[in-house]
């Protein structure tokens, strides 16, 4: 118990950011919009974020920056994608060289620079449970908010007529283009949604999970995001259980090291990658594949 | 008044040559724009960045050698992105060629042979093409997603290299440095004139070769029928799975080309990190050649020069890195958005009631 309850909350913190990301990517690919630039748009939320923070001595406002940079982002991708009709795949790539790249820049002031991570939301009461308490009440505001955008998202797409039409935009474009969908205007809010969302992961990672910002850390995390949307074969609810397992893999990976097992410890570091790699052959070719939206990543350019 | 995309009746062919021209220009303007707005003077940044490198003999040679891995990787990659195959790992291949092809050195160079070398850059080749063949495989048996497992690669093999030169290849007379022992003349790319090495020519030669087998080869034409058409693939008995895994094989084997030639070469021996991000940079390099082999010659050059300016700017201007990789980043960006306007054309549309069937957010 003494040493489950510590891996438990940092799991819960490896995955956040993970879930995060996540989320942003499943509603920009359910309206047909593949958006590979998740990891650079986590790196510039991440880098706006801290930056903005340490500026303005204010957390709140460091969110909105973190999550206004990956909706930027996400605002050219789509001038790409739905305004130029431009490959989706390339464009992602040059999101993710260009976002890393701008959170270089924009972070180098701000290497070495220290703040305190974001308190854990107390719960008078309810936080002092032994181990329930810790686990389920003692988190911080973005464990909360990823689970409530978990459950947001699963009602917008299933018990909305936003999310049918969203989904029928992602499913068949020209039939939704035919019942007089606004396909393109669907997809843009899809792809901004996913930027916010990527955006906030970034932030998460400079204002929670670390006390400061290094250049490239987010370390592949946008393309496990992408890699557990695939898992998730696109429901939110798979795609919570997705993340936590990556979560755990990261972290028992770190317990594993600790704990001086006999192995070199870039043997360990590769475990989430290689284990994504597992997890996508093991969902592939199954049910999974029925699942993915029929117009994933294929341009619209309305017919007149 | 609103922009609106237009399909043209038949591709650009003016626009076919132009539009990376168009990019490269919009990049130069983003630049100064940028440099600008870091407090650095437009016009000497962009003399250090964009001219400098090609008026010595020294960075002409230098510029050379810094677009050798471009070209190699983005060739392969083109011959992959035109079967619609999206191997972005080329950065993992080319550290696997870097590994083999820098096993056979350490374990062979002492001997002094001849076949040393010529070893080497077949073990590189062997290294690349098998690590390439991982996720191409992984593709056509299970049908996992080869964009992710491709990238996941680049990540396993970077940290493997960097165990085995900590760990086992280290040098033992190293000072407990993270590298392995400099490899012996006979393990080394011999030098033609000043910095350009053996290397560069081998990139010529390959350049050479794919152009040909793209534009006059059966296998030219059925990579690129089943990269466009999958289906008339089938019915004219193309199959799709031995192509995937032929392009990622070939791609893979010039990574690793290019990452052993690397290695023997301007490096000389096994560090923790053997790149500064070709296999990614390599991604523009294809792009912006059109996917052409001559193209891909030529947009390597231009990719070089700002690697090399971008370092020029760093030593002389106190310019970041970084800097360098966003305005590659926003080459790329152009580069895709001009590509539009070979199959589009952009109207200016009058503004006012929309017509029933008209579309009206095509450009925003």
């Amino acid at each position: 118990m003494n040493l489950l309850e510590p891996a438990i909350l940092t799991i819960i913190t490896a995955a956040t950011p993970l879930l995060l990301a996540a989320i942003g990517e499943l509603v920009t690919e359910r309206s047909g919009v593949l958006n590979l630039g998740v990891e650079g748009m986590m790196a510039m939320g991440a880098a706006c974020a801290f930056a903005i923070a340490i500026t303005t001595d204010s957390t709140a406002l460091g969110i909105a920056g973190g999550v206004a940079a990956g909706t930027a982002l996400a605002a050219l991708f789509a001038l790409m994608t739905l305004g130029f009709a431009a490959n989706q795949v390339a464009c992602g790539l040059a999101l993710t060289i260009l976002g890393l790249g701008l959170s270089g820049l924009i972070g180098a002031d701000f290497v070495g620079a220290r703040r305190d991570p974001m308190p854990k939301l107390e719960i008078p009461g309810l936080s002092d449970i032994p181990f329930i308490g810790p686990v389920l009440f003692g988190q911080d505001a973005f464990v909360y908010a990823s689970v409530v955008l978990v459950a947001g998202v699963w009602w917008f797409l299933f018990h909305t007529r936003a999310g049918l039409t969203l989904r029928a935009v992602g499913d068949n474009h020209v039939s939704a283009h035919a019942l007089g969908s606004k396909v393109l205007k669907v997809r843009l809010a899809a792809v901004l949604f996913g930027g916010a969302c990527s955006g906030l992961a970034g932030a998460y990672l400079s204002l929670a999970y670390t006390p400061f910002w290094v250049k490239g850390m987010t370390a592949g995390r946008g393309w496990i995001a992408l890699a557990i949307v695939v898992f998730s074969s696109w429901l939110p609810w798979r795609l919570m259980v997705g993340a936590y397992l990556f979560g755990s893999v990261s972290i028992l990976q770190l317990y594993a090291q600790g704990a001086g097992i006999g192995l070199p410890s870039q043997l360990m570091s590769s475990l989430p990658y290689l284990a994504t790699i597992l997890v996508l052959v093991a969902i592939a070719g199954t049910r999974a594949r029925a699942r993915a939206p029929a117009c994933l990543g294929v341009p619209f350019v309305p017919d007149r | 008044m609103r922009l609106e995309l237009q399909r043209r009746p038949q591709q650009s062919r003016a626009m076919l040559l132009w539009s990376p021209v168009i990019a490269v220009a919009l990049t130069v303007v983003t630049a100064a724009v940028m440099l600008a707005v870091i407090g650095v003077d437009p016009a000497r940044g962009l003399y250090v960045f964009f001219v400098e490198p090609l008026t010595s003999a020294w960075g002409l040679q230098e510029l050379a050698v810094k677009a050798s891995p471009l070209i190699l990787i983005a060739v392969g990659l083109s011959i992959c992105f035109i079967a619609n195959v999206w191997n972005i790992g080329a950065e993992g291949q080319y550290v696997a060629g870097a590994i083999l092809g820098g096993w056979v050195a350490l374990a062979f160079h002492d001997t002094g042979a001849v076949w040393v070398l010529p070893a080497m850059l077949a073990a590189g080749v062997v290294g690349g093409a098998l690590y390439g063949l991982i996720p191409a495989v992984l593709k056509v048996r299970f049908g996992a997603n080869e964009i992710l497992t491709s990238l996941m690669l680049v990540y396993v093999a970077q940290l493997g290299l960097d165990w085995l030169v900590r760990g086992p290849w280290r040098d033992p007379m190293g000072f407990n440095f993270p590298q392995s022992v400099t490899f012996l003349p006979a393990a080394t790319v011999p030098l033609i004139a000043g910095r350009l090495h053996v290397g560069v020519i081998l990139m010529l030669v390959v350049v050479v070769v794919a152009a040909v087998m793209m534009a006059r080869s059966l296998k030219g034409f059925e990579i690129r029928v089943v990269g466009m058409a999958p289906r008339a693939g089938r019915f004219g008995g193309f199959k799709e799975g031995p192509l995937t895994l032929f392009v990622f094989a070939v791609s893979g084997g010039l990574a690793g080309l290019a990452g052993i030639i690397e290695v023997a070469g301007p490096i000389g021996q096994l560090l923790p990190s053997v790149s500064p991000g070709y296999g990614f940079i390599a991604i523009i390099v294809a792009f912006l050649g059109r996917l052409n082999p001559v193209g891909i010659l030529v947009a390597g050059f231009v990719l070089a020069i700002s690697t090399l300016g971008g370092e020029q700017a760093q030593i002389l201007l106190q310019v970041p890195l970084d800097f360098t990789s966003v305005l590659q980043g926003v080459l790329l960006f152009y580069v895709l958005a001009c590509d539009t306007l070979i199959v589009n054309r952009i109207r200016l549309v009058a503004s006012g009631p929309r017509t029933a069937t008209g579309s009206s957010e095509a450009v925003r």
